[in-house]
């Protein structure tokens, strides 16, 4: 195989060109929003929650690069029908896994970048725990 | 009758001065096309930095044996070329720091939080480098100024109109500009922005990282009170950059880092500051660094910044050409006669992550991204472009290979 068809794999592909469960859920019970700063890629993900706090539905929107976006998008499916505590005490692995992609350390950060969005929108709306190194920074310069 | 003849640049010679062209990606040759981010070092730089440290090294400033004498010479050296390099009135108004954005956080912190307060204006562009943005969004938030920006047309380009609204809106205080911008090349008109500061009694705070590479700079010429620049854009060592400030703003600044040799007395109730420039220099400073600085700016300066300032005009406006050609590619920013070796641009329906990933399997370096710029992408509309940007060892073949790869993106991914 070569690189190209090792890192866009098929399946990268098609969820890159045709995302599954992508736009925002309105109203939802959590919702999060996170940036690479590396590279400025941008998702919001958005849950709605059932009895148990299960994830009944989920929604995506974004722009960033095919890993990102994909990646994203497996993730959606992944997280249907797990509980929120389960979301977020999935390791990055489990994705990863998924993806089966050889990812360099910038690239990897693509690839998280959802999975640490909908981790901060459980923590926000149902107080799950968070990691440190999903968490993100706090007392932003914010100008009025 | 006087005969000019136009200075030249060999890039071909040139890059025989540059190892890492001997390398190879993917088993073809590689193509660097990201100067912006930072340039690769010429042997040269590298060899006398390696000599400087078997040689000449010790501490400056502080001992009297000869080999402090020699690691003196050689740091101060530096100075006296990166003042001359900019014109700089004096040697004294040049002080080393870390980087460009160590050099402009001196400034927004020692001049800004003296002088700034409410009612004043704080004005930056649209397509500051966050280095030269952030520092005054903070200093201004934090002395209650008001913290605006002059926007750009669509070509990329300062709208300067708005001026005279701007100087209604309270005291403008701090003006702070690139001279060429880092994501879209654009050679910014500085010399009017500091006339225009000059009037209203404000401050020129000029950003040269992007330009001190490529073309000759004259402070006085620019009419600017500041003038920041990093070694590592220009063939030199990272770890060291430089602030040239007017002496008289300088004078009346507070220090910025404090500790040993930026004072002249401490005693328990009082502490005195040293002279210019070592009042803003605390601790011991990136000696070796800095010499190979001044290494850089004989480098450059022997081939010649016209002949650097021509060389990038003429690929840059290949390019721009080469690319035009292709109706799935958007090109942003000025026409190639106004912009400097930088080109930023889209593959349409290709993120710019995965265009600069699949260059790179052709052996192509360039950077996708927001280029620490991103209030000038949010008014572009994208989150990111692919940016090529060249410098002395670049040749024409290389935009081809760009070209190239951009037609197997577009067919991979597009
Ligand atoms: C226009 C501009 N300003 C400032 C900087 C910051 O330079 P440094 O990272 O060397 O501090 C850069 C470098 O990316 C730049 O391109």
């Amino acid at each position: 195989m070569n690189e190209f068809d090792q890192l866009y794999r098929e399946v990268i592909l098609d969820h890159y060109k045709n995302p599954r469960n992508h736009g925002l859920l309105d109203p939802a019970d959590a919702r999060a929003e996170g940036q690479n700063p590396l590279c400025g890629d941008e998702i919001t993900v958005s849950v709605r929650l059932g009895e148990g706090d299960v994830i009944e539905e989920v929604g995506f929107d974004g722009r960033g690069c095919a890993i990102s976006q994909a990646a994203t998008s497996m993730l959606t499916d992944l997280v249907k029908g797990k509980t929120a505590l389960e979301v977020a005490e999935m390791p990055k692995e489990a994705l990863l896994d998924e993806l089966g992609i050889p990812l360099t350390p910038v690239r990897l950060k693509c690839a998280i970048l959802g999975l640490g969005v909908i981790k901060v929108a459980l923590h926000k709306a149902k107080g799950t725990p968070l990691p440190e190194e999903w968490g993100t920074s706090t007392r932003d310069l914010v100008l009025d | 009758m006087a005969v000019t003849t136009q200075p030249k640049l060999d890039a071909q010679r040139i890059r025989a001065d540059f190892a890492y062209l001997e390398e190879l990606v993917n088993g073809k040759p590689f193509a660097y096309l990201d100067s912006a981010v930072s340039t690769q070092k010429p042997r040269q730089v590298l060899d006398a930095m390696r000599e400087f440290y078997e040689h000449s090294y010790t501490n400056v400033h502080r001992s009297v044996y000869r080999l402090a004498e020699r690691a003196t010479e050689g740091f101060e050296g530096a100075r006296q070329k990166v003042a001359a390099f900019v014109n700089a009135p004096s040697e004294r108004e040049v002080i080393f720091t870390r980087s460009s954005t160590e050099a402009l956080n001196l400034v927004a912190y020692a001049w800004g939080l003296d002088n700034l307060g409410k009612g004043d204006l704080v004005v930056v562009t649209e397509l500051e480098h966050h280095s030269n943005f952030v520092p005054w969004q903070y200093v201004a938030k934090r002395t209650g100024a008001t913290f605006r920006h002059i926007p750009i047309d669509d070509q990329g380009e300062l709208q300067l109109d708005v001026l005279d609204s701007l100087a209604r809106e309270g005291t403008v205080k701090v003006v702070a500009n690139n001279l060429v911008s880092n994501s879209l090349g654009t050679i910014n008109p500085v010399e009017k922005l500091a006339a225009w500061a000059h009037e209203q009694g404000a401050i020129m705070v000029v950003d040269a990282a992007q330009a001190a590479p490529h073309r000759p700079i004259d402070v006085q010429a620019l009419g600017c009170d500041f003038l920041a620049f990093s070694s590592h854009k220009m063939c030199g060592p990272s770890g060291v950059g430089a602030l040239w400030g007017r002496r008289e703003l300088l004078e009346e600044m507070s220090p910025f880092n404090l500790g040993g040799e930026m004072i002249r007395s401490v005693s328990i109730d009082k502490t005195t500051w040293n002279e210019l420039p070592y009042k803003f220099e605390a601790g011991t400073p990136a000696i070796a660094e800095a010499y190979g600085f001044g290494v850089a700016i004989d480098y450059i300066s022997e081939i010649g910044l016209e002949a650097i300032e021509r060389h990038e005009q003429e690929l840059v406006t290949y390019a721009m050409g080469r690319l035009a050609g292709l109706d799935w590619v958007t090109v942003y920013g000025p026409p190639a006669d106004r912009r400097a070796g930088i080109v930023s641009f889209n593959v349409d329906g290709v993120h710019p992550h995965d265009v600069s990933q699949l260059l790179d399997w052709e052996g192509i370096a360039v950077r996708g991204g927001h280029h620490c710029t991103q209030p000038l992408m949010t008014r572009l509309g994208v989150s990111a472009t692919t940016r090529a940007s060249f410098y002395v060892y670049t040749i024409p073949e290389e935009v081809d290979r760009l070209v190239d790869g951009l037609h197997k993106v577009k067919k991979s991914l597009g």
